[in-house]
């Protein structure tokens, strides 16, 4: 399981392994917000959390299909089903090493980034904290959405209109974790319920994900 | 006799053929009626107006909306643990209905809300949820239509309608932390007190009744519909195969 | 014949001519497949039997 994670992370890291660009995304999307509402501070700062969250889920989005569509060309998934460890742990692998190339980037550059959107200074640790805590949790649907649609030819447009309604209580909670952090609040609340999700979701979904990969594997 | 005689497609599609001419009549007569008697026959509600007659269409079509899902969940279930045909196509069959009906909710509720609360679109718990089952329904059609082995398409989508479900009830809680509503609370509840006066409750009920019956009238008809097209691929495969 | 529904009339009559359309779409989008399914399923099932040896 370790060489597994640890060649997922190798290949990912490598030239052309799709390493950075979730984090380039993120870069550009946020740039991207106050050309398209106009620069007042005012208005920024009330928006960075929520924008700074929903770049996140974005450049989540968008580096899924690449999380098990290699695997599946090249017929590794095959060797790994027939693997003595069990496919469930597998996917958690394979959810976790994603976490690692894809979320971990965006909570740390999640604050550089914050700067430029005027975030308020009492924003930044809970921010952090609630990406640090929701991001796995994005990773883990991911992989779900991934399985799914793992066979077919077409399948980065349906993984999105599939992920997407399953990231919202994710995307909710942690929101409101860092806009209640940004406006002085106390963001307790939210980030527990938060990590719930995250607790939760890691621990039941990849069994469905495990599921999922089987019958496409059958 | 046992219920899952019907898992068999010539049985289910002989009894539903059967059925189904007294179904649609009940279903459109229990309509005809309940809406008749809902538009001209009830009076106006002293707060609301005229618009009271909205909610002829908008709670059966909202409760529709829910429990086309939950049916989909049973029949999801069913396929998972005992591989009837019929169960899994009766689930894809009812995911347009159900989709119909959240849009017929949501259209009613933004038509009504205009003038009640000054805005089509509010984000509302309620309002929201209904959203996000809508792209729960219109994600599970996707799936379905996009997979071309009908077995592999049966399993998937009913892994995604189970895990669709739980997320579904965690986004509801979660709406309702992130913002409180506007929509008044249950209308049709069993608890007399909060109910509203029979005046209106009793149409509303002949609604709900056309509604449902309309709904199984259907999925019935679709799941027979998606029977005869699985045979059709069938028989297109045996006839490629022997040329 | 429509009963007074006072400065609400628009609301009432969209909202119940909007459900009854898609009421209406989604029965008449049902009956039109079922139906053009039926007639294939026949079609093929009458060459198939035509056929001779393979028929179900």
């Amino acid at each position: 399981m370790i060489a597994l994670f640890l060649r997922d992370l190798k290949l990912a890291l490598r030239a052309g392994g799709g390493f950075g660009l979730g984090l380039a995304f993120f870069l550009i999307v946020t740039v991207l917000v106050p050309f398209s509402i106009g620069p007042g501070t005012g208005l920024l700062s009330r928006i960075a959390p929520g924008v700074l969250w929903l770049g996140a889920l974005l450049a989540c989005l968008l580096s899924l299909d690449r999380l098990l569509a290699l695997d599946w060309e090249d017929g590794t998934l095959d060797l790994l089903a027939t693997a003595p460890i069990p496919l469930e742990a597998v996917v958690t692998v394979k959810a976790a090493a994603h976490w690692v190339t894809t979320g971990l980037p965006l909570v740390i550059a999640a604050p550089v980034l914050g700067v430029l959107l005027n975030l308020s200074p009492e924003g930044f640790l809970p921010l952090v904290t609630s990406l640090a805590l929701g991001t796995p949790a994005l990773s883990v649907i991911g992989t779900f959405g991934a399985a799914l649609t793992v066979g077919l030819k077409r399948g980065g447009l349906l993984l999105s209109l599939l992920v997407l309604p399953l990231y919202v209580p994710t995307l909710i909670f942690g929101a409101e974790a860092a806009r209640r952090g940004a406006e002085g609040l106390d963001p307790a609340t939210p980030l527990l319920l938060l990590a719930g999700i995250t607790a939760f979701v890691a621990a039941l979904l990849p069994l469905a994900s495990a599921a999922v990969l089987r019958v496409n594997l059958r | 006799m046992s219920i899952w005689e019907y898992a068999n497609p010539k049985k289910f599609l002989t009894t539903t053929e059967r059925a189904l001419p007294w179904l649609w009549a009940l279903a459109i007569a229990c309509l005809a009626v309940g809406l008749f008697w809902g538009f001209f026959l009830t009076p106006d509600d002293y707060r609301m107006g005229a618009t009271v007659k909205i909610f002829y269409l908008h709670v059966p079509s909202a409760l529709m909306a829910i429990n086309a899902w939950l049916m989909m969940l049973v029949a999801s279930l069913i396929w998972l643990i005992r591989r009837h045909h019929v169960s899994a196509l009766a689930a894809r069959a009812a995911a347009p209905v159900g989709a119909t009906m959240t849009v017929i909710a949501l259209v009613t509720g933004a038509i009504w809300g205009q003038p009640m609360w000054g805005t089509w679109w509010e984000w509302d718990p309620r309002l929201t949820s209904f959203l996000i089952l809508f792209l729960f329904y219109l994600g599970y059609m996707a799936l379905w239509a996009a997979i071309d082995n009908p077995d592999t398409a049966a399993d998937l989508t009913s892994i995604l309608c189970l895990v669709g479900s739980v997320f579904a009830l965690l986004s509801r809680y979660a709406v309702n932390f992130w913002n409180q509503g506007l929509h008044q609370g249950a209308s049709m509840s069993l608890d007399k007190k909060e109910n509203v006066a029979d005046v209106f409750w009793l149409p509303a009920l002949v609604c709900i009744a056309g509604f449902l019956l309309l709904f199984v009238a259907l999925v019935l008809y679709r799941t027979g519909t998606e029977i005869r097209a699985r045979r059709i691929q069938a028989l297109q495969t045996r006839e490629r195969a022997a040329a | 014949m429509i009963p007074d529904l006072g400065k609400y009339t628009d609301t009432v009559l969209w909202s119940y001519a909007a459900s009854i359309a898609l009421l209406v779409g989604v029965v008449v989008a049902t009956l039109w497949r079922g139906r053009k399914v039926r007639a294939e399923l026949r079609r093929i099932e009458a060459r198939m039997t035509g056929k001779g040896p393979g028929n179900a």
